[in-house]
């Protein structure tokens, strides 16, 4: 008797080894696809979009790559949906690609346990111990130099630097790091990455990027207005500045003669003159406004030599409010119950060919913006990308001051006490946690790899190396060698380690858990004649 | 296929265009339905107990689902067979009726219907199998009885309780904090239970879940969390001894509902009706303002306008909270939806101890918190997840546990989890069927059999050698009388976890004595069903 269907047509099972392997092939795909841009010396990856404009993407951010791509195997889907979670890209920011690498490298062996007859279970058993014992190895090295802020400040340099040193921005490092630190430091311990602003401009080289201290607004200064404002009093408004429409429902002008219309306007210029007197009430010379400034009241404004600025977005504007301690308004009729916003000075500035507008002397002084030159939009993107990712780690930085060194130092300080761990325990676990080491060790192996250096090579020196006590010893790219990372001044924050490290584990355990497979029919589309 | 034919020889037409239809009838039929049953069952096998493994589930659009939970594979699976439908209602019954032990019921009916099988080859008829299958029901469903524990929790005593949830916790992908999350739904359940009724309202918990952060910060609020903000980002962020007003009327210029049409043709007109616009928003806010409300909860918008009155006469404003949160937020604080300004009074406002806003990660995220209300009796459980597959499983295992401690509240007794019931009920139906005298006594002797499948499965999963265990632990319950009960010693189960002991009392593996009775009972009804059923007539694809 043949097997009964249980699923529809469609619909497809898969169980058990094929399965485990259908799971294990889709992730491990997904991590040599982005294994080759870790570290220093990794590449690139050029990503064209499917849409119209067919726009491409140049990036070796891991994040970017497993956004754009568009994945049916459920096990890819599962590790990509992890990485490019809200976790790692807003909170660590850093990192993406360790994670996918190292996940697929844990995958990579626990296959080879698999086959050789060990339960999942048992792995994922083994794998907990080993990610925990990895943890408490990184803790003893941790360096905290939170009490002493010249040192701290120098841990935050280095770290900039080596989060940069993978990215297009390698060039001008020195130059990036220094923006990248300064414009943390500013934030004074929030994790708020709203406050700094990136605007972008294409023109110039990258060295020509640049910090400001105060805020700048995308924005036209109308025409006959001053075009610079000492100890500027701002008004930020969110109100209709076009024909003040009568908000009533069902309201409309029906008049019967032409004189009437004639009046009816005068009296809704007159309205708007109201308005626009209660306005200058405040006693204001900036008036900024997120909906349209007609050309009627522009003109009343620039009369009065009020600044008037139209059409800042809801960002620009709360942006605005926040950094100058001004309120949102919209109705004008208590001038002096509102507050208003202040800076030093209001221009004009020139980047490139476009003119923007300066707030500087601001009196919340955490805000701050980056302005980005570069030769094209792609340049600019992958700027922007690299400066977030940097942004982001620092700011955790800040937070939790625990440094590591880089370079494949910390994975080479993990296998060592992991294998440790492996050989003093009993049972088949003790199996896993060797296999959890070998994964560790791929990443210097990838780095090395990457860099056209002689992985194997140096890899077997480090590992010696390691077996010293108290070894600072990583991979050193540029010269292809064995060197010290403390003297090389190349350091990773000890969160984004530790996310990495955790959230690898949690991948493969996911994905190891599963046993079968089931994929739906897919939805019946309206066939569209 | 049945043909009948009238006096003249020429065929009846009995069922509508005959030919296009599939029949099964008699024995085929009861083959074809167990097999389908049974392949459902396998599913589901391996995911029994703590170290059943996960399915992974690719939604007709493409979403993918990572669970072990019995009826949310099922449900997501779409399946097309008439008894796997069955089966996949029953697993769904069980998550209505208990709450826990989806698969558990499955894996059983199953087992069931492949004994069932066996004996349907030997001749034996469906019917008496049915019966057979009634009767040891009835005497597992007393032995769980006999065995069942009273089990002692108070308002301060909730070690018992979390424990038994702990159990259900284990065999999913959250065991790493199963401490935590326990404890979180033993005390969003005590908070809204009533202890004298024995009564627990799910309702007044909400189940809620944010991507971001990591589980550990998962948390039980004693009070309604929406995911909205102030409508003026410079409002105040915090309100102590909130009065609330909840209104479902907007901001905004009326509209009246019957159509109508302000004309305009004077200049006089034209401005009256401006002041008039401006008094209307004015008043507005005013009415609030009079009757002390010093937190405002809008279903609707805000006009611009409006919007800036509020923040000037300080008094902060939500928009847009949707319904099922306003209602929720009214229980809560204990305060009237109002549809229309004119009927706030003072009564009419809901109280709040605390009101903040609370925002999370680098990102624009801010959810609004609404502690110490005035009934203090809605609760929610507030997730946080790497992302959204975690926190969709986290927030079924949360509803199993939370589902347990209900049970728990309801009825306290309990008996012991790691298959040590099921052998034990096993061992007493067994005993019990050489009393029956005809048929029926195979049918019992093989519902005894189906019940030794759960520790089979269990100890198959946890990597043990299924056959050996099973067979040791059942000789240990014979073994070794307890002396208090002068009976065997039903404790003894399958160790899953590598502890060392059988004991389930040492290892403090509980469930639900309701669970465990719903299981037996709704296992055996759908049996029944399938088994009665000997002609399956399906129409013709089309």
């Amino acid at each position: 008797m043949a097997i009964e269907r249980i699923l529809k047509d469609d619909a497809s099972e898969e169980k058990g080894e094929r399965a485990r392997m259908a799971s294990f092939v889709g992730a491990m795909a997904i991590a040599d696809l982005v294994k080759t841009t870790l570290g220093p010396k990794g590449m690139d990856k050029i990503l064209q979009s499917t849409g119209r404009g067919q726009s491409v993407t140049v990036t070796n951010d891991g994040a970017t790559i497993l956004k754009s791509l568009h994945i049916d195997n459920p096990a890819a889907k599962v590790l990509v949906g992890i990485h490019i979670s809200k976790v790692q890209d807003d909170e660590v920011g850093d990192g993406t690609t360790s994670v996918v690498v190292l996940a697929g490298e844990l995958l990579r062996e626990a296959e080879k346990l698999v086959a050789s007859k060990i339960h999942p279970m048992t792995i994922i058993a083994g794998f907990r111990m080993a990610a925990e014992c990895a943890r408490e190895a990184l803790l003893k090295r941790v360096v905290d130099n939170k009490t002493n802020e010249e040192k701290f400040k120098m841990d935050l340099m280095k770290i900039a630097k080596t989060t940069l040193s993978s990215k297009i921005l390698s060039q001008d490092k020195e130059h990036f790091a220094k923006l990248a630190v300064d414009a943390v430091l500013r934030l004074k311990g929030s994790t708020n990455l709203e406050s700094i602003q990136i605007i972008k401009k294409p023109g110039g080289s990258l060295k020509d990027s640049f910090l400001d201290e105060g805020f700048i607004l995308d924005k036209k200064i109308g025409i006959g207005q001053p075009k610079r404002i000492e100890n500027a009093n701002i008004l930020v408004a969110n109100t209709a500045m076009d024909t003040d429409k009568v908000k009533i429902y069902g309201a409309r002008v029906r008049v019967d003669s032409m004189a009437k219309v004639a009046d009816i306007e005068a009296a809704e210029k007159q309205k708007m003159r109201e308005k626009v007197d209660k306005i200058l009430a405040h006693g204001i010379n900036c008036f900024v406004n997120r909906q349209l400034i007609y050309n009627f009241p522009e003109e009343l404004f620039a009369n009065a030599g009020v600044l008037a600025i139209e059409h800042a977005d809801f960002d620009g504007i709360e942006r605005l409010a926040l950094v100058t301690g001004g309120e949102i308004a919209s109705t004008f009729d208590n001038p002096e119950s509102v507050k208003l916003g202040h800076c030093k000075l209001i221009e004009e500035i020139m980047i490139g060919e476009d003119k923007l507008i300066k707030f500087s002397g601001v009196e919340m002084g955490q805000a701050c913006t980056v302005v980005l030159r570069g030769a094209s939009h792609h340049v600019l993107d992958e700027a922007e990308r690299s400066l977030h990712d940097a942004l982001c780690v620092l700011s955790q930085t800040v937070n939790d001051s625990r440094v590591l060194f880089g370079g494949g130092w910390p994975e080479m300080v993990m296998a060592k006490a992991v294998d440790e761990l492996a050989r003093t325990t009993p049972g088949k676990r003790s199996h896993a946690i060797e296999a959890f080491s070998k994964a560790l060790v791929a990443i210097p192996t990838t780095i090395a790899d990457n860099a056209g250096l002689d992985s194997a090579e140096l890899v077997a020196r480090l590992r010696a190396e390691h077996n010293k006590e108290e070894s600072n010893a990583g991979i050193d790219v540029i010269s292809g060698s064995v060197g010290d990372m403390s003297e090389l001044g190349i350091s990773e924050a000890f969160k984004v380690k530790q996310a990495v490290l955790l959230s690898a584990t949690e991948a493969a355990e996911m994905i190891l858990r599963v046993d079968e497979i089931i994929t739906c029919a897919p939805r019946r589309r309206e066939d569209r004649m | 296929m049945a043909l009948a034919f009238d006096e003249y020889g020429r065929p009846f037409i009995i069922i509508k265009e005959q030919e296009q239809k599939t029949r099964l009838r008699g024995l085929d039929a009861q083959k074809a339905n167990i097999s389908a049953g049974r392949s459902v069952a396998r599913i589901l096998r391996t995911s029994l107990g703590p170290k059943g493994m996960d399915k992974m589930l690719s939604s007709p659009d493409g979403d993918v689902t990572i669970t072990n939970d019995g009826a949310t594979i099922l449900e997501q699976m779409d399946v097309d067979n008439q008894i796997a439908k069955l089966m996949v209602e029953l697993s769904r019954s069980q998550d209505y009726e208990i709450g826990d032990g989806t698969t558990g019921v499955v894996v059983m009916a199953g087992s069931l219907l492949e004994q069932a099988e066996k004996l349907l080859e030997r001749g034996i008829h469906p019917i008496r199998i049915a019966e057979g299958y009634e009767l040891a029901s009835r005497i597992a469903v007393e032995h769980l009885e006999r065995i069942a524990h009273k089990f002692e929790f108070g308002e301060n005593n909730i070690e018992s309780l979390v424990q038994t949830c702990m159990t259900t916790l284990s065999s999913k992908i959250v065991n790493r904090c199963k401490r935590q999350l326990a404890e979180i739904s033993v005390k969003a359940v005590l908070a809204v239970a009533d202890l004298e009724r024995k009564d627990v309202n799910l309702d007044l918990i909400k189940v809620d879940g944010k991507v971001g952060g990591k589980l550990e910060d998962t948390e039980l609020i004693y009070g309604i969390v929406v995911d909205k903000d102030m409508s003026h980002p410079q409002m105040p962020k915090q309100i102590q001894d909130a009065n609330i007003a909840i209104l479902t009327c907007p901001f905004e210029p009326p509209k009246p509902k019957t159509k109508h049409k302000v004309d305009i043709d004077t200049v006089e007109k034209f401005e009256a009706l401006r002041r008039q616009e401006h008094q209307y928003f004015d008043d507005m806010v005013q009415q609030c303002k009079d009757v002390g409300a010093t937190l405002v909860i809008c279903q609707w918008g805000f006009d611009d306008e409006a919007n800036h009155l509020l923040m000037h006469r300080n008094l902060p404003a939500v928009r847009w909270v949707g319904g099922v949160e306003l209602e929720l937020i009214a229980i809560a604080t204990g305060g009237r939806i109002v549809p229309r300004f004119q009927e706030l009074t003072a009564e009419k406002l809901g109280k709040a101890g605390l009101v903040r806003e609370k925002s999370f990660g680098t990102t624009k995220d801010r959810m609004l918190y609404i502690e110490h209300c005035a009934n203090s009796r809605a609760v929610t459980v507030f997730i946080r997840g790497g992302n959204k597959m975690m926190i969709e499983e986290t927030k079924r295992s949360i509803h199993d546990a939370l589902c347990v401690a209900r049970n728990l509240i309801r009825n306290n007794s309990i008996v012991y989890g790691g298959g040590s019931a099921e052998i034990a009920c096993s061992i007493a139906v067994e005993a019990a069927a050489d009393r029956y005298p005809g048929v029926e006594q195979y049918a019992i002797r093989a519902f005894a059999d189906a019940l030794d499948a759960i520790p089979m499965a269990l100890a198959e999963n946890s990597g043990l050698q299924p056959i050996e265990t099973l067979s040791a632990v059942k000789s240990q319950q014979i073994k070794i009388p307890t002396r208090v009960m002068q009976e065997n010693n039903p404790h003894c189960g399958i160790d899953c976890n590598d502890v060392g002991t059988t004991d389930m009392r040492e290892q403090n593996v509980f469930e639900t004595l309701i669970g465990k009775q719903q299981q037996v009972l709704l296992a055996t009804q759908v049996v029944k069903m399938i088994l009665k059923i000997d002609d399956v007539i399906s129409a013709a694809e089309f």
